[in-house]
């Protein structure tokens, strides 16, 4: 049987068209709000990806961190985070969840402890941004032991060894960094560059569905749907802080604007 | 765990880059490994090529000016009653602090693998105020990165940075200190690595900025060697050497040489920064017993809450104000090595008014920390014992500080 994240993925190439992957963060703006996006999006979406935040992030731009430090400003928990993902699965058309945060919160949890509670929760992969190869080895391999995906990173400045090492201990999906930049960058570099790059790595691993994340907006989207996935992370974050400013309902708001994206690469 | 004798501390650490096993790493995102390998060949290299040491030789000699004085201090000596209380007086250094070491040394690297851009975090301001200081001297382009607090408390420094061609970058997330500063250049790096130099202003950070740190502030150490011999004709039997530990590299740099000797003929005391009296917030993740997480790219002991959030600190010293601590340091508490111990606000406070009281010495609120505990710890140690504390920084930069909590007269104009 093929995992939820892989059965996303095919389910997407059945139909032409590249996965939509949405980052949001948890907890933000509240608890509540955050699993009744999560919950909206899931109409438009193949997999969600869902921020465990972290307040020294080294990796993460200006919308992203606002999103984190306003979710941890009210009082968003590791436990809680877990919580919404169990409800999250609870709903009818509920969808892969894959957390995306850093190793500490791991680390204070404890690696075990945290793969059991993403068991029973039903989250189903994890990006863990500041733990590259070869140092999440062990942790990567304890993963797919129990059927979570740990899914390996890739950047413009990953050498093709690298590449090829990485891309071998990696499980069924990979994420390619499409420039040098913090999450919420403007595109620095043109389609077709990263498409090539993207390019290299499915010559390289043409078995793994590989995501482009970084600079993917409205705007940028529609060059890239000859790819498996997409991620849209930073935009979602930004229109959650506007709508929260202009006081308008993010729900409606976000989940308006991930139909858009749906239908630029449908 | 265990301290090996006759290998270069930095040198310690295994393939991944832990010392000990367990303390510092290179927990970064994707996109760093590559500079930071490069980074590493380079420095792996350079720091055994006899022309590099030349050249690193003559620029600390010429430029910064070594080696900085080494002086005893006779009246506090007299005022306190014990132990012989001396000063390796680091502050003499080009720039008023040991962060030159560091910087010049970066700046080095920077340029001989081409980048046209350096860029650098700092807290109290003198990391950034010397790699600023060195990047006009290389030739560098420099863009200093510093939290809004503190920015509004070191001014000093942040004048001498801009005056230097540097852009202040203000940071304005989280607690707005140095762990924000950190932060945010690191976020710049990975967005700029292709073009750009990092400087990391401590002996934090990936393990490869831990090493060239402790690296370059050992030319404390190895000056005060020399120093002491002549001094002294030998070692001293009972060696006490006392310095504030915030990031730890100027602690580091003040006792790398001395690593082998045994802790009972010379000892190594840090002093971390306690906070205010009352405050539950300190910057003393050893001294309290911190628990062991991930900060900046390294496993170190540091101030979080039980989800693995990164605490605010609170320090009357811009420098020490950091959650986490060197990863060299984790593993010299861990080893016994170093015994470390903590100073708070009041008490570094009263120390700078006692050595400016009997000393030509104005010692930063950092190294005023260490005095703290030196001055009282010296008291009950006999007279054959000598107590060196390193006066790593001036107090310049503090004059604000320092004219709010105790009143003009202790302002001199510099």
């Amino acid at each position: 049987m093929l995992n939820p994240i892989s059965l996303a993925f095919k389910k997407a190439k059945k139909e032409k068209r590249p996965a939509l992957l949405t980052y949001t963060v948890a907890g933000d703006s509240t608890k509540k709000q955050s699993l009744e996006i999560l919950k909206a999006i899931s109409n438009y979406a193949d997999i969600l990806e869902v921020g465990v935040p972290h307040n020294t992030p080294v990796a993460d731009g200006g919308q992203i961190q606002t999103s984190s430090y306003r979710a941890i400003k009210n009082g968003i928990k590791m436990n809680d985070i877990f919580k919404i993902v169990s409800d999250f699965k609870k709903i009818k058309n509920s969808k892969p969840v894959i957390f995306m945060g850093y190793y500490n919160m791991i680390y204070q949890y404890g690696e075990n402890n945290f793969i059991k509670r993403c068991k029973q929760s039903g989250v189903n992969g994890l990006i863990v941004v500041d733990l590259p190869w070869p140092e999440n080895k062990t942790f990567s391999k304890k993963c797919k032991k129990n059927l979570i995906n740990f899914i390996q990173l890739l950047s413009p400045t990953t050498s093709n060894k690298r590449l090829k090492s990485i891309t071998k201990d990696s499980h069924d999906m990979i994420y390619y960094i499409s420039m040098l930049s913090t999450t919420g960058g403007k595109l620095k570099v043109s389609p077709k560059k990263i498409l090539s790059n993207y390019n290299k790595i499915k010559k390289i691993s043409p078995k793994k569905n590989c995501v482009i994340g970084f600079g993917i907006t409205e705007k940028t989207i529609s060059n890239f749907k000859n790819t498996d996935g997409l991620v849209v992370g930073s935009q979602i974050c930004k229109e959650i802080t506007r709508s929260i400013n202009n006081r308008q309902n993010p729900v409606i708001n976000v989940s308006k604007m991930v139909s858009i994206l749906r239908k630029k690469i449908s | 765990m265990r301290l090996k004798k006759g290998i270069p501390v930095i040198d310690q650490g295994d393939r991944l880059g832990f010392w000990g096993g367990r303390f510092g790493g290179n927990f970064v995102p994707e996109t760093l490994k590559k500079p930071i390998e490069d980074l590493e060949i380079q420095f792996n290299k350079l720091k055994n090529d006899k022309n590099f040491l030349r050249e690193r030789d003559r620029y600390f000699k010429n430029w910064i000016g070594t080696p900085t004085r080494f002086i005893k201090l006779d009246n506090l000596t007299r005022h306190v009653g014990g132990a012989q209380i001396w000063s390796k007086v680091v502050s003499d250094a080009n720039g008023g602090a040991h962060k030159i070491y560091n910087a010049t040394v970066h700046c080095l690297l920077a340029k001989r693998s081409g980048k046209k851009v350096i860029i650098g975090d700092t807290g109290a301001g003198y990391a950034g105020k010397m790699l600023s200081m060195a990047a006009k001297k290389f030739g560098l382009k420099c863009k200093i990165f510093m939290g809004a607090k503190d920015i509004k408390r070191q001014q000093p420094n942040v004048k001498a940075m801009k005056k230097n061609g540097a852009d202040v970058i203000p940071v304005y997330s989280g607690s707005q200190t140095l762990v924000d500063a950190v932060s945010e250049c690191m976020r710049y790096w990975v967005a700029n690595c292709d073009t750009t130099a990092m400087c990391v202003g401590s002996t934090v950070g990936p393990a490869i900025f831990v090493r060239i740190c402790g690296w370059s502030t050992s030319q404390i150490s190895r000056e005060l060697k020399s120093q002491l011999l002549d001094e002294f004709g030998d070692i001293p039997t009972k060696l006490k050497l006392y310095n504030c530990v915030g990031g730890g590299s100027s602690s580091f740099g003040f006792w790398n040489e001395f690593m082998d000797y045994d802790k009972k003929q010379v000892e190594f005391i840090g002093v971390e920064a306690g906070g205010p009296k009352k405050s539950k917030r300190h910057a003393a993740p050893l001294t309290y017993g911190s628990k062991i997480g991930i900060l900046h790219g390294a496993a170190q002991y540091v101030n979080q809450n039980s989800d693995g959030q990164i605490e605010e600190t609170e320090s009357i010293s811009a420098g020490l104000d950091y959650p986490g601590i060197s990863p060299l340091h984790c593993f010299l508490k861990d080893t016994k090595r170093a015994r470390y111990t903590a100073a708070s606000d009041e008490e570094a406070l009263k120390a700078y008014q006692i050595v400016t009281k009997y000393e030509n010495l104005r010692p930063s609120l950092e190294p005023s920390h260490a005095f703290s505990v030196a001055i009282k710890e010296a008291k009950r140690l006999s007279k054959d014992t000598i107590v060196i504390i390193n006066s790593c920084g001036d107090a310049y930069k503090d004059r604000d500080i320092l004219e709010k909590r105790l009143g003009k007269k202790y302002v001199k104009s510099n």
